[in-house]
């Protein structure tokens, strides 16, 4: 039985488990056969050219997480940014970790996807946000269908979260292959502030596929900062779908930091639904091996007066394969729009691959829109300057590799992660430099 | 009152087709539909040998199997394939040596057009191979080309008189299976132009054709062959103006260009067909497939003026197969009313040290669609390969479109790649600019117009480059000058 099959059928037994009456489950049952219908996206889709999911489907998955695999927090430390106060929401196989977590109902709501689907307390919340933004394609329908738990951040008018929130999904190996569903939802009231990083990480060399969707609703002048750092192992693949709605004038930032795992798909969207919002979309990919970063994102302007920043910088060495595929799309009444796109590269051995793929398509014409793409190497000159300075050749390499993604780890706003990232870009290039110089 | 773009889009749009008028000559056409009886026919009509005839079968059995392309960003209705008619030859068959034999009519229409034959001979030392529905009705300079031992003659000719040539070279670069149009075409071509440039020979002067669709119904199916051998030059020029009519046209050329080591071939064409009226009643439908295989050290240069066609789907290619070889793209593509365009390039690198540069300049006005899909494609053998790509556009007015989708795959470390795109319109502040320097807006919208095309209208040769002014003038009276 193929990966499909098996999902559509266990739909029957995940009923069993969740309570069928709720207006959610009408949404769960109608996604379920969005996904019969359309499966798993191949590559002769356009959108799936460049990226085959043929090698991870094949693994016969585990859907349902078992019981808790403890894990003790000395174990996992590293994986947190601990020298950061931060709310934490930690799945453990795709089950909550309370003992991991730190949660709040205080003033803002941190906490779980769980608790906000079956208490009659969100009700409200849940009727007006859920599965709204997000696309109605196959892998977010299968989400749809079996979502259950993740996490849940609402941040309510005029608040200011204290601290960032930390989402980690922790994946053991206690089952050969598993595959991993959470779904986040996260409402930033008007005038709010919040902060977010989400890592997924796998401690095994068993396979995992985790098929996340997170939807994120910005209300007026809301503002969100969202890093996502994706620093897994070769086994596993993650598909990461982002759905944003922004109202006026708020500013959603998504940085994504992809330095490793099997498969790793971001499908980023961005939905402008009132004027003067800014969307801010980088991203820095550094990988090796047969590694696969696959960047896809998507900014729609309706509204008159807004911004979008993309910023996308890759360095692929060894065999590995980079893909961009950048679409803006400015409607006729999206005036004065601009928006910007910058997809920079650089390959580092002659079995990697990039296939890049900014497009444009615009229906306004008082709109400033540009993108650019380079593919290039690092400047022979630059390194031989260095090395005649004194500077090792590695060194060099890095010194210059970091100043090419500088400018996008300059945009992350909280300095203990910063550090962190750059602490994982050092370690990636094999080199012993602190690189805040 | 000043000139405002409210004034130019109005213009624009009441803009009516100047060429459009129709020459009654009599033509022999066949009936409608499409099947092995037909291809038969058409071969035996030409007198081709057996091979070709059975090529020709071949294809039409590979695009039986074939599924109309989907993908391009353009809608429209479907042609039906067996409601046109393959073939349509102009009535009075003999060739002609000179040009009073040939038909005043015909000759009549061509002056409309601003290229009348005898001008055209005493001017630039241009030699017109006029295709007129499918058949060369007249061949000038001939004799001058022959002296160097250049063959430039329609394909037809080619394939009874030059078979080795042809036999070679036809369909290696756009194979027969290679799209549903080229199958479309290697089955139903009725004719075209075939050029062969001998090695070491610099061409002496540019070859033109003229392409007309004129017959109503009539399908075209034009097939060019280009071949310059080792170290050889040539410039080819191409250009396309046809009658108003309502009922749709298709035309899906194949155009294959073959430059040998240390050759260069330039191809540039105009291009302005019927893009159908106001409404967007009518209007041709151009699919074309053109492409050219560089060997070493050897250049291909594509120019385009694209301001005509309903439809246009297009994307003439190179293949850079050779070491050093260089690869060019400069296109110019005016779309207005309801035309859409979807044309871009493709460059694939497969050679050492091989360069491309692509510039594309989209202008929409009107209701229309103006799409850039471009491929560059570096091979992993491709060491040192170099692109640069610009695609600029320019919209004019809320309810057109500028759409750019380019496909750039890397899987070489020495690869460098350069791709920008901007979307901009006219500002106000650059009309304003010439205002206070005493330019009116009319003239100043032109300047900027004119200014934004320049690099491609530089590359095109100077006989051609009065024509390409006078086809941007049609599709944008008013704003360029």
């Amino acid at each position: 039985m193929d990966l499909k099959d098996k999902l559509v059928s266990s739909f029957l037994a995940f009923e069993n488990t969740v309570d069928v009456n709720s207006s959610i489950h009408d949404i769960r049952s109608e996604a379920i056969k969005r996904f019969e219908q359309q499966g798993f996206p191949s590559k002769k889709e356009e959108a799936w050219k460049y990226t085959s999911l043929k090698g991870v489907l094949k693994h016969d998955f585990s859907i349902f997480p078992k019981e808790e695999n403890a894990l003790e927090f000395r174990d996992v430390k590293k994986y947190f940014i601990n020298d950061l106060d931060t709310y934490k929401i930690v799945f453990i196989d795709g089950k909550y970790s309370s003992h991991l977590s730190e949660t709040t109902h205080d003033k803002i709501d941190v906490c779980l996807m769980s608790a906000a689907l079956t208490h009659d307390k969100y009700k409200a919340v849940i009727d007006n946000y859920f599965n709204k933004v997000a696309k109605q394609d196959g892998l977010t329908s299968l989400n749809t269908a079996f979502s259950r738990e993740g996490a849940y951040i609402h941040i309510s008018a005029n608040k200011m979260a204290d601290k960032p929130v930390q989402i980690i999904h922790f994946s053991t190996g206690n089952e050969a292959a598993q595959m991993l569903q959470p779904r986040n939802l996260i409402i930033v009231d008007e005038n709010s502030h919040v902060q977010i990083i989400e890592r997924h990480q796998s401690l095994t060399d068993n396979p995992v596929l985790t098929n996340s969707v997170t939807e994120i609703y910005a209300d007026k002048r809301a503002f969100v900062d969202y890093y996502k750092i994706q620093n897994d192992n070769e086994h596993a693949s993650l598909i990461d779908n982002t759905y944003i709605e922004q109202q006026t004038q708020s500013v959603v930032s998504v940085h994504t930091f992809a330095f490793g795992g099997n498969i790793t798909r971001n499908n980023l969207n961005f939905y402008q639904k009132g004027e003067r919002i800014d969307s801010i979309l980088n991203g820095v990919t550094i990988i090796e091996n047969k590694q696969h970063v696959d960047h896809y994102t998507l900014v729609h302007h309706t509204e008159p007066n807004c911004e979008s920043h993309q910023d996308y910088k890759g360095i692929f060495d060894e065999k590995a394969t980079g893909v961009f595929n950048g679409k803006i799309i400015v409607n006729k009444e999206a005036q004065k729009t601009n928006a910007f796109q910058s997809n920079n590269n650089i390959l580092l051995s002659d079995k990697a691959t990039i296939n890049s793929k900014p497009q444009l398509e615009i229906f306004a014409d008082d709109v400033k829109c540009s993108h650019g793409c380079t593919i290039g190497q690092l400047d022979e000159k630059a390194l031989f300057y260095m090395q005649s300075r004194g500077i090792g050749e590695k060194e060099a390499r890095a010194l210059l590799m970091y100043a090419f993604a500088n400018n996008i780890l300059e945009s992350v706003k909280i300095p203990q992660l910063k550090a962190r990232i750059n602490k994982l870009i050092a370690k990636k290039l094999n080199v012993d430099i602190g690189f805040d110089l | 009152m000043a000139y405002t773009e409210d004034d130019l889009k109005k213009e624009l749009e009441t803009k009516e087709y100047e060429y459009g008028f129709y020459t009654d000559i009599e033509s022999e056409t066949f009936p409608v539909g499409l099947n092995e009886d037909i291809i038969r026919a058409i071969s035996k009509k030409k007198e081709e040998p057996e091979w070709m005839t059975e090529w020709r079968l071949d294809a039409f059995r590979i695009w039986e199997k074939m599924e109309e392309p989907e993908w391009a960003n353009v809608t429209y209705q479907k042609p039906d394939f067996q409601n046109i008619s393959y073939y349509s030859a102009p009535n009075k068959k003999p060739k002609y040596n000179s040009l009073d034999e040939v038909d005043p009519e015909l000759l009549e229409t061509f002056k409309k057009l601003g290229i009348s034959l005898d001008e055209q001979k005493k001017l630039a030392g241009v030699a017109v191979d006029i295709v007129m529905d499918s058949v060369s009705v007249a061949t000038t300079f001939k004799e001058t080309l022959a002296e160097k031992g250049i063959i430039f003659c329609s394909i037809s000719e080619a394939i009874k008189e030059h078979p080795e040539l042809v036999k070679k070279y036809i369909g290696t670069i756009v194979p027969k299976k290679d799209n549903f149009y080229a199958a479309l075409n290697s089955a139903v071509f009725s004719d075209g132009s075939f050029c062969y440039i001998p090695k070491g020979v610099r061409c002496p002067m540019e070859l033109s054709t003229y392409f007309r669709i004129n017959q109503a119904g009539t399908g075209q199916f034009e097939r060019t062959l280009v071949i310059a051998d080792e170290g050889s030059y040539v410039s080819y020029l191409e250009g396309c103006t046809a009658p108003s009519r309502d009922e749709n046209q298709l035309h899906a050329a194949v155009v294959e260009l073959i430059a040998l080591d240390d050759a260069e071939i330039k191809y540039s064409t105009v291009q302005n067909w019927y893009p159908g009226n106001a409404e967007g009643e009518g209007g041709v439908f151009n699919f074309v497939t053109k492409r050219g295989l560089c060997e070493t050290n050897a250049k291909i240069s594509w120019t385009q003026v694209e301001t005509g066609s309903a439809v246009t789907w297009k994307y003439p290619s190179c293949v850079l197969k050779g070491d050093n070889s260089v690869g060019e793209f400069y296109s110019i593509a005016v779309t207005n009313n309801y035309q859409q365009a979807d044309t871009g390039t493709k460059m694939i690198h497969l050679g050492k040290n091989t360069k491309s540069t692509i510039i594309s300049k989209g202008i929409s006005a009107g209701k229309s669609q103006n799409s850039y899909r471009g491929l560059v494609q570096i091979n992993s053998k491709a060491k040192n390969a170099r692109n640069f790509s610009q695609c600029d556009s320019l919209l004019m007015g809320n309810e057109c479109g500028a759409h750019t989708f380019p496909y750039i795959e890397a899987s070489n470390k020495t690869a460098q790649i350069e791709h920008e795109a901007t979307t901009s319109k006219i500002g106000e502040d650059q009309i304003f600019y010439c205002n206070q320097r005493g330019i009116d807006t009319e003239k100043a919208i032109a300047l900027i117009v004119n200014g934004f095309s320049k690099e491609v209208l530089n590359k095109l040769p100077m006989e051609f480059a009065v024509e390409a002014q006078k086809l941007l003038e049609i599709s944008l009276e008013g704003s360029v000058g």
